[in-house]
Order: C-alpha cells, then structure tokens, then sequence
C-alpha cells in the first residue's frame, strides 16, 4: 500500500473507531460525574421522590418521580401519534395521488424542521387555552379515572402532561411517518396485484399486504419515536409547570420529565455535587433512550424483509 | 320422500363475479377516510405554528432595526433594540459545529462505504460504527449538553462558552451527516471505482477523485440539512452558555446570545415588548432555517453531476 493510502484508509477507520469509542465515552463521563453525588445522596437514589439539591452537604435526591412522568407523558404521545401516523403513512404511499405524495410527505416532514422551542410556546401560549374546554370536560365526566383525576396542576391550567403530549405528539408525527412510509412503499408489488387480482378492495389489500410487511417497521419507528419522546427537553421545559404536590399520574398533574428539570436548573448550579445529581438524572436518560433505540434498531434489523 | 329440485331458471353455478358485499363497502370507506383524516391531522399544527409565528412575530421583524441592533441597554419592558446579536450566535455556534464535525462525518461514511465491507463481508468495527451512528442519532440533546459540561466545565475546568455549545452540537450533528453521506455514497456505482483501480489509480486517490465529486451533490445538501437542524436546539445553550443582551464576537469567552436561548429568557419577560422578542425571534429562527434548506435545494441542483 502507498503511504497516501494507508494515512486515509487510516483516518478513515480511526473516525469509525471514535464514533464507538465516542458513545462509551458518553457513559463513562456522565458516570464518573455522577458517583461523587450519588454517594453523597441521603435519599434512595431509585425510588426517592424529592430532589433538593440546593445544599451540597444534604443531598437527597431520587429519579422515580421524573422516570414516572417521563414515561407517562411519553406514552400518552405515543398513543396519540402512533395511529395517525400510520394513518399518514398509509396516505402518502397507498392513497394519495403519485403526483402529490411527493409535496405532502415534504409538508410532514417540515414539523420536524419546526425547532421545539417554538412547538413548545405554542403549545403553552396558543394550544392551551384553546383545549381546556375538552380538559375540563375530560375531567368532569371521566374524572373518576385516576387518568383524568383533577390533579396537581389542574386541568384549568395549561401546563399539564394532557398538553405536553399532545405538543409532543405533533413533533414525533414525523418520525413515526418516515420510517414507516419507507417500510410500505417496499411491500411487493406482486403482493399487491395479488391481492387486487382476487378480487380485494383496497382496505383489504392493505390490510392483507401492506400492514403484514411493514409492521414491523411501523413498531421500530414507533419506537425510535419513544425514544425522541423521551429526551425532548426545551418544548416540555416550556410547557410544565411543577408542583409542590406529588405527581399522582393524572394527565393534568404538572411535573418534570428527566430532561426538563435538567435544562430548568442546571444553569443556576454552582457547585460540582450538586451538577452531579442531575448529571447522574442525565445518565439514567441516556440508558433508557439507548435501551429503547437498540431495541428499535434490533426489531429493524430482525423483522424488515429487504427488497 | 321427495327430492327437491332446483329451480330450473336459475343457473347451475353461481356467477363468478359478484358485486362487493355492503360490509366490505363500508369498510373500505371507512378506512378512506380515517387515512385521509389522518393527514389532515398531521396539516394542523404544522399550518397553526406557521401562521402563529407569521401573526405574532411579522411586526417586530419588519423593523429594519431588529436586523441591526441587540437588545443592550434596553429595559423588559421598552419596544425597538433588535436581535443580531441573538442571530450572530446561532449562525455561529451552528457554523463552528458544522465545520468540526462534517470532516469527521464524512470520513466516518467513507470508513463505512469504502473500507468496512459490504454483505457478508462487513467488518465486526464496521458493524459497531453502523450501530453507534445509530445510537448517537437517538442521543437527547440534552444528554449531549450534560457530557460537553462533564468533559469541558467540570474536567477540563474550562468557563462556560459559546464553542462548548458548538462542541455538543457536533454530537448532534455527526450521526446525521454520516447518514446522508452514506447514502450518498452507496449509490455511486461500483464500475466508476473499478475503472479507476483498473487504471491504476490508488483507493484513496479514487475516492477523492471520482467517488465524492460523484455524491458531491447529495452530500451537501444532506450537510446543510444537518446543520438547518441544529439551528434550533435549545438544550446545550441552556446548560454551556449564558444569555447576553448585547453582542459578543469571541466564541470561547463570555457570555453569548442565540435565538433559541433569547426566547427561553424573554419567557420571564410578560410585558408586550417580551412577546414580541420572543415571537420576533421564533420566526426569524424559522426564516433562517428556511432559508438554509433553500440553499441546500438550490446546492443539489447546482453541483448535481451532469448527464447527457
């Protein structure tokens, strides 16, 4: 090999290397952070609820309370925009015409250009108002439902998961939508004139043809949504509103997920213990959002036939 | 016992085609409409946003001083002072991450294409990298702020500045510069590299001669994609920068304005002159990033490889 060679095949493996040894270091940093703080916990670090970490010498602080409405709010968007995404899916590579799937599925996936900052606002200064009707009628008739239970926040107010998740819903649309639409427009066309030739109605071919193949596309991108939906951090800042009350899992209880009540505080930190706290919070979202991200990419690499 | 016939008129087999039953109809319209539903749905807060920032944020950016002036000096609650300084340090966090990790990215993508083997033959590192890229794409912003903090604040023991954000920013923009110039790179034919090694051209040689210039168009329109979306995080300026009113140039020290980070403290700000700061700033935040797709349509157009 010629030295010009071997210096770019070299830089070339060296920069796949650093993207692997990059990740470790991800954990690895945060860990070391995070140990001193978590020694110096008084509180479970598991299942504690509180979170004061004002004063470096009495520590107490636990993750529970963020892990919970972390995934709650995550959830309730995900449920909210796994079926209209597939829903837009299915509409731009079966339904809609071949000459404007193209400009609508561009239209998609200009939400995911929109920054969260200003999903964010709009979420809470905009969208708010406008859905309390439905929040207050929720709340009257099913309030018996701990999921629609008055409370800490209310749903008077705006700053509540009810409409975290629906903000965070649009903003997942698009990558639930991407990958799935991906997955479809591979489904054979064999299959498909199969499908018709019997005599199919076109619900029914997709349900027999489209549907079975991309499945499991469809699960993984929903996925990589949760996995989105997890770390989001300024739109969830903006729109929460926290609450001396413990989070009692309504949907118009307020709270702070993992990422929000890092961005809301850490700025105001001034001591290294105390920055390790949320640094140790930090840690746990960057396991649970690689967790859920292999575990999409693994169900890609398994369960989506190529073509 | 009688055997029942039947009737006679009525033929022997049934017609092969029969019309679809009501149900079926039913179901099928259904669905239609669900689907179609669906993407109307998804057109609502993309068009409710849009035309939000356009209402709230058209009067304060139409006043040529907006581009000219920062807000120094200027009190909560007093109109007029501008955002350049905001629009500075987003253009300039963003550039500085950009040039750090698009040499980085495509070099990753190169590793990937061209040395880490293909099929079968894919190589163990080639086959971690692949996964990691992925990995890191998935990475929440604000994970990516907390380990620049760790290594370049708490470590390092280096102030909080406006090149820490870029540092995190390249975290986020990496994975999706790999991404694109991958795919760039996968579909530039085989037979292009194999004429060059046939004419004796050394591997690396091909690959910057022949390879890139042939993807050169998609690559960087993915770049200016990459870089268009990391205009808008919000996450590291909260956590490795501190907000300043006025304008500051120097990226390693002091504080440090950007849009996004303008927005979140004018929050606090309930007066008009606050609302429209921050609705200014949302739309000249969306302006810019409009205008960086623009450029990258009109760059895959301009550097597209001509064909006859």
């Amino acid at each position: 090999m010629q030295r010009g060679d071997r210096i770019f095949s070299g830089l070339a493996t060296g920069s796949g290397t650093f993207v692997v040894v990059l990740i470790g270091l991800i954990g690895l940093f945060l860990l070391l952070q995070a140990i001193p703080a978590l020694l110096h916990d008084h509180a479970n670090f598991l299942t504690s609820r509180q979170f004061e970490t004002d004063d470096p010498n009495a520590l107490r602080f636990g993750i529970l309370e963020l892990l919970e409405v972390t995934v709650e709010v995550s959830v309730y968007a995900l449920v909210l925009a796994m079926p209209v995404g597939l829903g837009i899916a299915l509409f731009l590579t079966q339904y809609a015409p071949a000459r404007v799937a193209r400009p609508f599925a561009y239209l998609v996936d200009l939400l995911a250009a929109v920054p969260s900052i200003i999903f964010g606002l709009w979420g809470i200064l905009v969208l708010a108002p406008v859905i309390r009707p439905i929040a207050l009628w929720l709340n009257a008739h099913f309030g018996w439902i701990w999921l629609f239970g008055h409370g800490n926040v209310g749903p008077e107010l705006g700053s509540n998961l009810f409409t975290a998740g629906i903000v965070l819903a649009a903003m997942l649309l698009p990558i639930i939508t991407a990958i799935t639409r991906e997955v479809f427009t591979r489904t054979p066309v064999a299959q498909i004139e199969g499908a018709l030739a019997l005599g199919a109605t076109k619900w029914e071919v997709i349900r027999t043809t489209v549907l079975p193949f991309g499945r499991a596309g469809y699960v993984s991108a929903s996925m990589l949504g949760l996995g989105r939906a997890l770390g989001e951090t300024i739109a969830l800042t903006v729109i929460l509103s926290s609450s001396s009350k413990a989070f009692g899992g309504s949907l118009f209880d307020g709270g702070a997920t993992f990422a929000s009540k890092i961005a809301l505080s850490f700025a105001e930190l001034n001591n290294a213990l105390s920055a390790g706290a949320y640094i140790a919070a930090g840690l746990v979202l960057f396991i649970l959002t690689f967790a859920v991200n292999a575990l999409a990419r693994w169900i890609v690499s398994r369960g989506v036939p190529q073509a | 016992m009688s055997i029942s016939t039947p009737p006679v008129d009525a033929p022997a087999v049934k017609p092969a085609f029969r019309s679809i039953s009501p149900a079926r109809k039913i179901r099928n319209g259904v669905a239609t409409v669900l689907v179609t539903a669906s993407f109307l749905i998804a057109l609502v807060p993309l068009i409710w946003v849009i035309a939000t920032v356009l209402i709230r944020g058209l009067a304060p950016v139409l006043n040529p001083n907006w581009w000219l002036q920062s807000l120094n000096g200027l009190l909560a609650r007093q109109q007029g002072g501008g955002v350049y300084h905001a629009i500075y340090g987003t253009l300039a966090q963003s550039l500085v991450a950009a040039v750090i990790a698009t040499p980085i990215g495509i070099m990753v993508a190169i590793y990937l294409v061209e040395y880490g083997g293909r099929g079968k033959a894919t190589t163990r590192l080639s086959k971690a990298t692949t996964f990691m890229v992925d990995i890191l794409t998935g990475v929440p912003s604000i994970v990516a702020a907390l380990f620049i903090y760790a290594v370049w604040i708490s470590i390092l023991g280096l102030p909080r500045s406006a090149f820490a954000v870029s540092l995190s920013l390249v975290l986020l923009m990496m994975p999706v510069v790999v991404r694109s110039t991958e795919e760039m790179l996968k579909i530039v034919p085989d037979d292009l590299r194999e004429a060059s090694y046939a004419l004796g051209v050394t591997k690396w040689r091909t690959i910057v001669k022949i390879v890139i210039p042939t993807a050169l168009s998609g690559m960087l329109t993915g770049i200016v994609l990459a870089l268009a979306r990391i205009m808008g995080e919000t996450a590291p300026v909260l956590i490795l920068v501190a907000y300043a009113p006025y304008i500051n140039f120097n990226l390693f020290s002091g504080n440090m304005a950007s849009l996004p980070l303008l927005m979140t403290v004018e929050r606090s700000n309930p007066t008009a002159a606050g609302s429209d700061r921050i609705w200014g700033s949302a739309l000249t935040l969306i302006l810019i990033i409009t205008i960086f797709q623009l450029i990258a349509a009109a760059l895959s157009k301009l550097t597209a490889p001509k064909t006859k």
